[in-house]
């Protein structure tokens, strides 16, 4: 069947669009050079061209051993039994034990270097395909899911090296066998070996053409087994809806419509192994009829030897064990293709955003962030920054603010370079930030948002990763810093505790503030954050708020704002309106100035002042009674100062 | 100290990978308890496998008669007896026809027979999980949710299909093949097993050593695929912080590098048993040869057997062959075997969780109700864990009220809600909506009169129309959505303003919204979810407001449809916008599981206690 009518009406939808991308995908690899591939992949092998000629050498013995053995029950036939001679039979029986001995170690040589091979070229290409996606930028991240990466660095490397290590060498070995069988045959009886060979290349014929067939078969297994974790993945996801909506009947018919596809899928899958299987049983059966049949007819005429009729049956048998692997081999040898073909394609993607050739380290910054004329699209889309200019001095707090899509975020982004602009300069204390060293650049960056990705290591090495030279006392100063520390030193293993599955659940307040001490902790010139703080109580939205103030003291700051202490606090707001700056300035003025920035306040902010001027209202009197003492007051007598 | 901290270097070799991840996946090769689980599910389907089993002794006894018909054929040849050779050919072309439809039919039988017993057990796994409370689903992460009803259930239809099946014919292999050699000749025969200990000697240093090694590589891939996936994930921090060449170098050094020293170790092991299991075999060969040739030539005799020909010879050496590779297998399948039990085990001991929340034997139907809400003495606390989430709740709420709830996270705001729907029962006292308790009701007649709108909106991947419509009653079939007025789901669409911008997607209601609701905004999709509870048009509404930040245009879209969504009914709102707040007739100030304060906005300002101090604190520092 044509990959492009491939009809998978099953499926859902995504999926199919899924397939279709990469049907299309896959005719413009086809269009590429595979020889050019297979070459590639041999390449790879290399660095052990040594093992890989130890390998050659025991693939040699041993299949000279194996063609040896048939030969020998030939001789104990022809030339002990038949000529009754017991000398010759008990030589054989030791020669026997010889071959099998030598065969032994040669094949614990080739089986131990093949998985070596297999094992070093995986790691190789493991390494290789990590540390290019840590490098890749962000643009190629946004376009490329976790899953599709996932399965180039697991299932694609173990194909191929799995080719590269041993399809190779067993082919050379079936080639070796296969020739070597044929000579050897052919000396006895060029009729009968033609006779015997007919099975056999049908058998080869056979495995080639199911081995294509059960490949397509397995694809659709697996179509069918990721629409059914799809949707049981929803069904658990929404469990709760399921169960406020009482739906749960509905669901099950609707998971019983996927499972039912799975099972018919694999029924045919199974099924079709069961012709195959028996096939190939019968069609080396059937070599085994034939020689028995014109083998034995040539025996009693006398023109072949009895020995010689059992070797050609041996020999037979020792070739159809590998051709019947051949089809598989061949498969995986053009599976082992395909995913070089998409491993490369990651391996030789440019990278646009690294450090040019001789880049001048950045000094020590004193912040002015300078954005000239900057225009910025992502890869393939329409602009999302249109000729924005600025300029913030050392130590200001530039407050960006505007509807979702307007273009805050892409200005972040464009500080630490993760994406270039399509035209205009991004410079810091006037070095464009494109000639100069990338790492001087981000360490001297810090950004902190509202989802904190924490890694799966202990705490501590969470909030030194950006320096993993640092004390302990800087560490617990940076936690403590963050309003951190007192919940870390609230768990048992305190600093060592470990983050994640195998560790502790943090809330999202406490991620927050370890994020909040990781950026702390490389004390940047540059700070990036994003102020607001969804689905924490208001004790730890105190915290949080309290722990970014401190963050923003004496460092040049880009914050994302939503909230009406950072735009009063800031000495410059950016009001962003689809990637252009609409108005620009500080909050008293830009409240003057009418506008969409007065239009967020109404709508967003100004409930915020409201509740807060109605709150001083009502207990002016108290607050002063209780200033000094109770928190809330202080808060309170802040916002006087504010207002 | 400036001293100590001078020395202090990094530690790559104990930093900055995640530790290697806990063994989890073998278990022991055999669990009896598990086992007879297992043949439960066999049952049904009894007569399938006997047949399977039958048609395996067919093609199993054309396939162990080959060598056999062989040694005649050579005889006669041996003899130039040209009758011998028909015959031992027409039975043999019977034997391979024998093994062609025995091996068919065998698995053809179990395809089906195998699937449908691993489709009756992920069903009843699935109908669980429907029916386990969700106070399971707090405890148990989805995606392990997922990998039981997939992957271990896929481990047992390995099991099940092929390596059952497998075992037994190794074993009817290795019998056939010695009641034939016994009758090829039966002193030969022992004298050949006697390399059989070697064979199980080996076998059993194999076992142990493949078992290390494969608990070793299976703890190395769980590792490299978690940092891969870590890294990948989170590539964006790792750029920020420049961290790429250190997680490089941890990557190969330890990571990759420990993939690479256990997946080596495990293919010394399968490189030493199998070259040595192939030389064991020629051993027994070659005492056959020897032997057996030296018994041909009359050197000397085996008493009381057939005359021993060059065909016995013959059939003795391809038997040998033959019996050696079942033997092998079963070394091998033992791996399978422990991943088997483990799943098992796991399987069986998620089909027992037990269901918290059931209707009780006398349950009936909840007759439509009016809204009326009463908490008597109402305390919580989960099952696994005696601290009381809540404490003492009484509550009187009246058809048509808007309760707001406030309070810190974990004060138990949630839970409270949450015992409305009956998602848990109380621990202590009665929850009753109009004046019924509702653990004397079934749970579907309560949930189709009640509405909830949770704060991540959640949407199935299907059309704009049908996650509008999912909670329309009663329908099991898949058409509801065709069968829903067309009128009435876009009215509900237009009451809280979503029809806009549903009419300017390209296929307006008919549109697929992905994965989750992934091509809708967060503000499309919790007006969708407002819809959606707008048509099920509940009496008694539960809804946790949504503190994500959405744009001015939709903020002002979701607050019109609050308001609309309200109207008229009995409503629960753990409430974050103080528009909700303040609008509200009753809030309740949750604290540590108890109602610490209720009233109007202005009574509690009045009061000055727990709710002034709270909302001083949070709306004075946000302005």
């Amino acid at each position: 069947m044509a990959p492009e009518s491939l009809p998978y009406p099953s499926i859902s939808p995504q999926l199919q669009f899924v397939l279709k991308c990469k049907t299309a995908l896959r005719t413009i690899q086809r269009n590429e050079s595979t020889m050019k591939t297979l070459l590639r992949l041999l390449q790879s092998l290399n660095p052990y061209r040594l093992q890989l000629a130890a390998l050659v050498a025991c693939v040699l013995v041993v299949t000279a051993a194996a063609l040896v053995t048939p030969s020998l029950i030939r001789a104990a036939i022809d030339d002990g039994l038949v000529k009754n001679d017991a000398n010759a039979i008990s030589a054989i029986a030791l020669t026997i034990i010889a071959i099998a001995l030598v065969r032994a170690l040669f094949n614990f040589g080739r089986r131990y270097l093949a998985e070596r091979l297999i094992n070093q070229t995986g790691y190789d290409f493991r390494n290789a395909l990590y540390d290019k996606i840590q490098h890749l930028p962000f643009s190629y991240h946004d376009q490329v899911q976790t899953g599709q990466l996932m399965s180039r660095c697991t299932e694609d490397v173990s194909a191929l090296s799995r080719f590269v290590g041993q399809g190779a060498v067993e082919m050379l070995n079936v080639a070796l066998l296969l020739i070597g069988i044929i000579i050897l045959l052919f000396q006895q009886s060029a009729t009968l070996t033609l006779i015997g060979l007919i099975p056999i290349a049908l058998l080869a014929i056979a495995t080639v053409f199911f081995a294509k067939k059960i490949s397509h078969l397995f694809l659709i297994v697996d179509q069918a087994l990721g629409d059914l974790s799809a949707a049981l993945q929803e069904n658990l996801t929404g469990a709760q809806v399921v169960r406020a909506f009482a739906r749960e009947e509905y669901e099950k018919v609707k998971f019983a419509n996927a499972h039912q596809k799975l099972y018919d899928a694999r029924v045919t899958v199974v099924s079709t192994w069961g012709v195959f299987m028996p096939t190939t049983n019968v069609l080396i059966m059937l070599s085994t009829i034939l020689i028995l049949w014109f083998g034995g007819q040539m025996v009693i005429a006398g023109t072949l030897s009895l020995g010689a009729l059992v070797a050609f049956n041996a020999y037979l048998i020792l070739l159809a064990m590998p051709i019947g692997e051949l089809g598989f081999i061949v498969n995986a040898a053009g599976e082992a293709v395909a995913g070089g073909k998409r491993i490369f394609e990651i391996l030789d993607v440019q990278e646009e955003i690294a450090s040019p050739k001789n880049a001048p380290t950045l000094p020590a910054l004193t912040g002015r962030v300078t954005f000239d004329a900057v225009t910025f699209a992502y890869r393939g889309d329409r602009n999302a920054l249109h000729a924005v200019s600025f300029e913030a001095q050392p130590n200001q707090v530039v407050a960006l603010i505007g509807p979702t899509g307007s273009g805050k975020t892409s200005i972040v982004n464009l500080i630490p370079r993760f994406y270039d602009p399509t035209a205009g300069r991004v410079c810091v204390d006037g070095f464009d930030i494109k000639t100069v060293d990338l790492k001087s650049l981000r360490s001297q960056i810090g950004i902190v948002l509202q989802s904190s990705l924490l890694f799966s290591v202990s705490i501590r090495d969470n909030i030194a990763y950006g320096r993993m030279d640092a004390t302990e006392e800087e560490i617990i100063a940076a936690a403590k810093a963050a309003r951190a520390h007192d919940f870390i030193a609230g768990f048992a293993n305190g600093y060592d505790t470990m983050v994640g599955e195998r560790g502790v659940t943090l809330s999202g307040g406490q991620k927050q503030r370890i994020a909040i001490a990781r950026a702390l902790l490389m004390n940047p010139r540059v700070l990036i954050l994003d102020d607001s703080t969804s689905s924490v109580d208001t004790q730890t939205e105190y915290l949080i708020q309290q722990a970014l103030s401190e963050l923003m003291q004496g460092r040049t700051t880009f914050v994302i704002a939503q909230r009406l202490s950072t735009v009063k606090r800031a000495d410059l707001i950016l009001v962003l309106d689809d990637g252009r700056i609409v108005q620009r300035g500080r909050h008293a003025e830009l409240l003057e100035q009418g506008g969409l920035y007065k239009e967020i306040y109404d709508l967003q902010l100004k409930d915020q002042e409201q509740f807060a001027r109605e709150m001083m209202f009502l207990d002016e009197s108290e607050i002063a009674e209780e200033s000094g003492g109770n928190g809330s007051g202080r808060r309170a007598e802040r916002v006087m100062d504010g207002a | 100290m400036t001293l100590a901290t001078a020395t202090q270097k990094p530690k790559p070799q104990t930093i900055s990978a995640p530790a290697p991840p806990h063994d989890d996946i073998i278990g022991k090769a055999y669990d009896p308890q598990v086992t007879r689980r297992l043949l439960t599910y066999l049952k049904p389907y009894r007569a399938n496998i006997l047949a399977a089993l039958a048609m395996m002794g067919v093609s199993m006894t054309g396939y162990i008669a080959g060598p056999y018909l062989i040694k005649v054929a050579l005889d006669g040849v041996a003899a130039r007896d040209a009758n011998a050779l028909v015959w031992a050919v027409g039975l043999y072309i019977a034997s391979a026809i024998a093994m062609w439809i025995g091996t068919y039919a065998r698995v053809r039988i179990m395809a089906v027979t195998g699937q449908s017993i691993i489709f009756d057990l992920r069903r009843d796994l699935f109908d669980h999980l429907q029916a386990l409370s969700l106070g399971f689903y707090s405890r148990y992460a989805v995606g392990r949710l997922i990998s039981r009803v997939i992957n271990d259930v896929s481990v047992l239809r390995e099991m099940i299909t092929w390596a059952f099946i497998a075992v037994v014919r190794d074993v009817y292999d290795i019998l056939g093949i010695i009641v034939a050699m016994f009758l090829l000749n039966w002193q030969l025969s022992l004298i050949t097993f006697l390399v059989l200990p070697l064979m199980f000697i080996a076998t059993e240093i194999f076992r142990r050593r493949a078992r290390q090694s494969y608990r070793k590589v299976r703890a190395a891939v769980g590792w490299v695929n978690a940092v891969l996936n870590e890294n990948i994930v989170g590539v964006r921090v790792v750029q920020s912080f420049s961290r790429e060449e250190y997680n490089h170098r941890v990557f190969a050094e330890n990571v990759n590098g420990n993939h690479l020293r256990a997946t080596n170790e495990a293919a010394l092991v399968a490189s030493v048993f199998f070259p040595a299991v192939d030389f064991i075999g020629s051993l027994a060969l070659a005492l056959v040869v020897w032997l057996g040739g030296l018994a041909a030539l009359n050197v000397f005799q085996f008493p009381g057997t057939p005359e021993f020909t060059a065909g016995t010879l013959v059939a003795f050496a391809l038997y040998i062959e033959r019996f050696f590779s079942p033997i092998r297998d079963l070394a091998q399948r033992y791996n399978t075997f422990q991943a088997t039990m483990a799943g098992g085990e796991r399987i069986f001991e998620l089909l027992d969780t037990p269901i918290e929340v059931q209707d009780a034997p006398h349950a009936r139907e909840l007759p439509q109700i009016r809204g009326d809400v009463e908490f008597e003495n109402v305390g919580f606390h989960y099952s696994d864990d005696p601290t009381p989430v809540l404490e003492e709740i009484n509550l009187h709420v009246c058809a048509g009220q808007t309760i707001a709830l406030v309070g810190e996270t974990g004060a138990g705001k949630s839970t409270l809600v949450k015992l409305v729907s009956r998602f848990y029962d109380p621990t202590a006292g009665a929850v009753k909506i109009d004046g019924v308790d509702l653990r004397d009701v079934t749970q579907n007649s309560l949930r189709r009169q009640m509405g909830v709108v949770l704060q991540d909106p959640f949407l199935f991947s299907g059309t704009i129309r049908e996650n509008i419509s999912y909670g329309l009653h009663p329908s099991t079939s898949l058409r509801s959505a065709q069968d829903v007025n067309e009128s009435a789901i876009e009215a509900a669409a237009r009451a809280v303003g979503a029809h806009d911008f549903i009419m300017q997607l390209e296929k307006g209601y008919d549109t697929l919204v992905g994965e989750g609701g992934a091509i809708l905004s967060g503000g499309q999709r919790q007006l969708i979810s407002f819809a959606r509870a707008l048509l099920a048009d509940p009496r008694i509404l539960v809804l946790d407001e949504a503190t994500s930040s959405v744009d001015t245009q939709t903020e002002r879209v979701i607050q019109a449809a609050l308001e609309r969504l309200l109207k008229d009914r009995t409503s629960f709102v753990i409430a974050h916008r103080l528009s909700t707040i303040t609008r509200a007739d009753k809030i309740l100030v949750i604290e540590k599981g108890r109602i610490a304060e209720a009233g109007t906005h202005a009574e509690l300002l009045e009061e000055r206690g727990q709710y002034f101090e709270l909302y001083t604190m949070a709306f004075a520092e946000r302005a």
